[in-house]
């Protein structure tokens, strides 16, 4: 134990110091993480389920807690955190609910006690049994069968947590100890298999190039992300040509890095300055940009300057299409995403240091300083200014995000701060 | 603002309203009461007085100066006051030079006779041939100038013409020079006969003062707005003459025809009968030159007297405009510097400013290139042998396309030299030639205070009425008119803010930022990607522009387009600040088909970023290039008004100020 949890440490200073570059990375190691977590956590013999979830929120809890603003207003790399704990919480539920379903069609009993037990024990405040019964629901394939059980579970669900439990408790005792060990290694090898889809998700986003970029188009991106450039690298293996114009993406300039990176694939690239991007999207017909998160609604978090690439190609009648990993997904709605899941870094990527310290001393005499600099790190897309979702699961209608989400989150997790709030 | 608009009651027809007026307001006597101070404060406005006089006032377009057709001698007496007042430094003998004395032809033609009797070349075909002489052994625009004197020979009607055109004519000049001179010696050895000294010298003393009546008429039809309709000339023509001009006349050149033309038919007749769509077709602005295609451009090269290496690794939208390798001709101008003859050290001066990017922006751009035309035209003294105007049109058009060489013209310069050619192609023959320089220089000095500085002032006027108190204004970049208007509102005790954004690779918005926090305003400065983000905050947008086109487009910075749709995106007000002598009746649909190209290599370097040096050795790369947009165009959508000298307007209006001012714009 204190060994995890001189990884937990380690990795919220990490988080902190913003030593993890990119969400992606982020990701997988916070999935890496909890991993660890998991592996390490003596199993009981009753609720299991819960002391796993217990343990995993307890983790993600501080993860997030790392963010210094909070969790609602939380950086990109703090989404990604976010996210991925959503997603083991979520993982540790279905593995949970699986057995105990094949477990209860087995012994012919009613699903759904198991979760209100663990859920009964540490927050009572929720209506735990309605939220699971509706989790549930969400989880299961959509099939006419489930359709038809659900109906009555439903309306049982808020009751059985008193009468049932104990008796369930103790019959399904005995069962419990054959499954001890099968859970913890479901739970990891879920962990294993959504850590290696972190990984590939590039490869399956890239297979669908050639499906969306013709020969002879001319493709404008911003920034660089490294999703766009496989995706691009890929349509380029597959003999297709092509142009693309790279926005440098001020003021962090990573344009410059994706030019680089085109060019010694061979792909014919200029470079433009940010403020150039509205005179050239007239001849672009496709803008592909990468996300930091996209959010419950559809709209996007993306690097500073795609949201006036949006506009312009909306404008223009130009698609713009957004590459990102299902981990991106965020199951959280965004409320003034602008300002709230905004990050804000240092002034002297503008400005130099000490360039006007003079007019500092002469605005300070009135209170207040006279010259701000704002370098905002994200923009936030409306939806409706993005045409396609292109992920590892296949392209997607910003409309349909929020069924994406209901498949990789759980609606409990939502909130993963529950006990300090 | 329709519904504010007052019924029709003022009786002065020529009186227009334009923009937001105040019912009950007198305009005549509100424009001229507004005038004064605003010409008065060419000093830093001291606030107290002015503003609110302007607040009510309403926006008033005076009549437009159509040139009157004949007595020009007669203007509107109450136009040549609002005139006089208008124009601080403004002495009598230059009110005259409105009106060049018309006298008749007869008289015009004895003077000019004597005064070009010692001109050994009299005959045009012989003055224009020694003209191609000299220009040939300078070193880099013969051509150009050669066609400057074969557009003055050929009436001087050609001169409004940008010039783009001259150089694009250019290219067939020369052969047809050598084919003209070849003739005329040709056609001088078969004809002569033995009265052949006799024959010559008559005609050749008729010819000339032919041509220079002719020149009158023609310059007196071309500013009553008709032109000499080439079938209303009578015979009776020498026949030599006809013979002449049939020889002279070069087949694309149909200026020339009027040459034909006798002399002693009187200018007021042949005004009458010209039919206006000519006129109206010298509306549309000549083509510009497309640098894809080869021919031209090498022609244009071998005339060029700055040494420029084509860029490697060129875009491939943009094969129609030039790109140089950038630095490469500032040294070899600079070796130049004390040999180059032609050129006047002022304006090379100038030209490597432009060059080194140490001028920039339109209104900095005219004013350095008219100051340093102004004083070259000082320094200028008629060679022998030569007309004034001829010669110092054929000058300037020299140095124009010497500048045009180090950086192309924006368009407020091309304006500009429109304006200079159109006043040194209307200078009566009979000014003495120190009276000819003084009067264009004042002419300058006028075209710089009234244009730019004045208009300047009623524009901030205006726009400042625009400005509450508790706004937050965004701008773009560094645009003179938008910050002395922030000065302005400042110094008159508007509580605001200012956001300024800018962009890469200028970032020119660091000066404006510099001068506005040394001024005590309040200002957030970001760049232009955090545009959406600091938008939520704008109550109004001010921008400057380089030039608006007659389709409302706003022709400006590169990323005052990204600006302008962000802030339509977000309802926020747009106001476009430009000085009306930059309008132009050019339309222009995106940004592509014409802009300018700055140095791509700023691109790849960020000051201040040592570790960005991915694009470094990109002339080594074959499929990377950079591209460096200097302007883009603004859609009219996105403007919700352009506040210009003549008042505020919505973009819709602007074809209409193109269309009535531009004349007034040419014949100040």
């Amino acid at each position: 134990m204190p060994d995890l949890q001189a990884l937990v440490t380690d990795f919220v200073l990490k988080l902190k110091r913003r030593k993890i570059e990119g969400s992606q990375a982020t990701a997988k190691q916070t999935a890496e993480l909890l991993r660890q977590v998991v592996s390490q956590q003596r199993m009981p013999y009753t609720n299991q389920a819960s002391v796993l979830i217990d343990a995993v929120r307890a983790v993600g809890e501080q993860l997030i807690a790392a963010n210094p603003i909070g969790e609602l207003s939380n950086s990109y790399l703090f989404l990604a955190v976010g996210n991925i704990v959503r997603r083991v919480l979520h993982i540790i539920r279905e593995e949970n609910l699986s057995s105990t379903t094949a477990a209860m069609e087995g012994l012919g009993l009613t699903a759904g006690s198991d979760d209100d037990e663990g859920e009964h024990e540490d927050r009572p405040g929720l209506s735990a049994a309605a939220v699971a019964a509706a989790a549930r629901s969400t989880l299961r394939a959509p099939s006419l069968q489930t359709l038809l059980e659900d109906i009555p579970e439903s309306a049982v669900a808020p009751h059985p947590s008193s009468s049932g439990g104990d008796s369930e408790g103790k019959s399904k005792s005995a069962d419990r100890g054959s499954r001890s060990k099968k859970l913890k290694h479901d739970v990891i090898e879920a962990i294993n298999e959504l850590i290696q889809d972190i990984d590939t998700c590039h490869e399956l986003i890239s297979e669908q190039a050639v499906e969306h970029i013709h020969q002879n188009e001319v493709i404008l991106t911003l920034g660089r992300s490294r999703t766009v450039k496989e995706f691009l690298c890929a349509a380029k293996e597959k003999k297709r040509t092509f142009r693309v114009f790279v926005a440098e993406g001020a003021p962090r300039y990573q344009g410059h890095v994706l030019a680089k990176e085109l060019v010694g694939k061979g792909i014919q690239t200029t470079v433009i300055t940010d403020s150039a991007v509205f005179a050239m999207i007239s001849r672009v017909n496709m803008v592909i940009v990468g996300a930091h998160a996209i959010m419950a609604n559809g709209g996007v978090i993306a690097p500073v300057g795609i949201n006036m690439v949006a506009l312009a190609a909306q404008r223009h009648a130009v698609p713009f299409v957004v590459v990102a990993g299902s981990h991106k997904l965020c199951p959280l709605y965004p409320h003034n995403p602008e300002v709230l899941l905004n990050e804000f870094r240092c002034p002297s990527d503008l400005l130099d240091f000490g360039e006007f310290s003079d007019c500092m001393d002469y605005g300070s005499l009135g209170g207040s300083p006279l010259l701000h600099v704002v370098n905002p790190a994200f923009d936030y897309v409306q939806p409706k200014l993005v045409s396609l979702f292109i992920t590892d699961t296949g392209g997607h209608n910003p409309s349909y995000v929020y069924r994406l989400i209901a498949d990789y989150y759980s609606a409990d997790d939502l909130v993963v701060q529950q006990n300090s709030t | 603002m329709d519904n504010r608009r007052p019924p029709r009651t003022v009786s002065d027809p020529k009186v227009r309203q334009v923009g937001f007026v105040t019912p009950g307001a007198a305009p005549p006597a509100r424009y001229l009461s507004e005038a004064p101070t605003a010409a008065a404060a060419s000093s830093p406005p001291s606030g107290d007085t002015a503003p609110p006089a302007i607040s009510t006032s309403p926006v008033m377009i005076p009549p437009p100066r159509h040139s009157p057709s004949a007595p020009l001698a007669v203007p509107n007496p109450s136009r040549r006051d609002s005139l006089q007042i208008q124009v601080g430094g403004y002495n009598p003998p230059e009110v005259l030079l409105e009106s060049p004395p018309l006298t008749s032809p007869s008289s015009r033609m004895d003077d000019a006779v004597s005064q070009f009797s010692e001109d050994p070349s009299i005959s045009p075909c012989n003055g224009r041939s020694e003209a191609a002489k000299v220009a040939s052994s300078f070193p880099g625009s013969s051509g150009e100038m050669m066609v400057m004197k074969a557009g003055i020979v050929g009436g001087g009607s050609n001169t409004p013409k940008s010039s783009w055109t001259t150089a694009s004519v250019a290219k067939t000049r020369p052969g047809i020079s050598e084919k003209e001179r070849g003739a005329v010696v040709g056609m001088q050895n078969d004809g002569a006969g033995v009265s052949k000294t006799l024959k010559e010298k008559t005609t050749k003393a008729e010819r000339r003062a032919l041509q220079e009546a002719q020149r009158s008429a023609k310059a007196a039809a071309k500013e009553s707005g008709a032109g000499v309709k080439l079938s209303a000339a009578p015979g009776g023509a020498v026949p030599a003459n006809t013979k002449q001009g049939k020889v002279v006349k070069p087949p694309a050149q149909k200026k020339d025809g009027p040459q034909v033309a006798n002399p002693s038919v009187s200018s007021e007749k042949k005004v009458v009968d010209r039919p206006p769509e000519k006129d109206r077709k010298k509306d549309v602005p000549p083509p510009r030159m497309q640098f894809d295609d080869i021919h031209r451009v090498e022609k244009a090269k071998r005339r060029a007297v700055v040494y420029q290496f084509e860029a490697k690794n060129r875009v491939e939208l943009f094969r129609h405009l030039p790109q140089y390798i950038h630095g490469t001709q500032l040294p070899d101008l600079e070796t130049k510097f004390f040999q180059l003859d032609p050129m006047h050290p002022s304006v090379y001066k100038v030209g490597l400013q432009y060059l080194s990017g140490n001028i920039s922006g339109g209104n900095a751009r005219c004013i350095a290139m008219l100051l340093a035309f102004r004083e070259a035209i000082r320094d200028y003294s008629t060679p022998p042998e030569k007309a004034l105007v001829r010669d110092l049109t054929a000058k300037i058009s020299s140095y124009v396309s010497f500048l045009i060489e180090c950086r192309p013209l924006s368009i407020s310069m091309g304006n500009a030299i429109r304006f200079l050619k159109n006043r040194i192609a209307k200078l009566p023959d009979t000014m003495p030639e120190s009276e000819v320089k003084s009067s264009l220089q004042s002419d300058i000095d006028r075209f710089i205070n009234e244009k730019i500085v004045i208009a300047d002032k009623v524009i901030i006027r205006h726009a400042v009425t625009k400005i509450r108190d508790g706004d937050v204004l965004l701008t773009y970049g560094l645009s003179c008119v938008v910050e002395m208007l922030l000065v302005y509102a400042h110094e008159v005790g508007k509580q605001f803010r200012v956001v300024i954004v800018d962009s890469r690779p200028k970032l020119e918005g660091q000066v404006l930022l510099h001068r506005l926090v040394a001024k005590g305003i309040n200002c957030t400065y970001t760049h232009v990607n955090a545009i959406s983000y600091i938008m939520h905050e704008v109550t109004l947008v001010f921008l400057g522009a380089a030039s608006v086109l007659s389709n409302g487009t706003v022709y400006s910075r590169v990323g005052t387009a990204c600006v302008a749709m962000v802030a339509n995106a977000f309802r926020v007000p747009v106001l476009i600040c430009c000085e009306a002598y930059k309008f132009h009746e050019r339309v222009q649909l995106d940004s592509i088909c014409s802009n300018e190209l700055g140095d791509p290599d700023v691109i790849s370097k960020v000051p201040g970023r040592k570790d960005l040096n991915h694009l470094d050795n990109r002339a080594d790369i074959e499929n990377l290039q950079l591209l460096n947009l200097t302007y883009d165009a603004t859609p009219s959508d996105f403007v919700s008004m352009i506040i210009t000298d003549y008042g505020m307007l919505p973009p819709s209006s602007v074809p209409v100020i193109v269309r009535e001012y531009r004349r007034e714009n040419l014949w100040i």
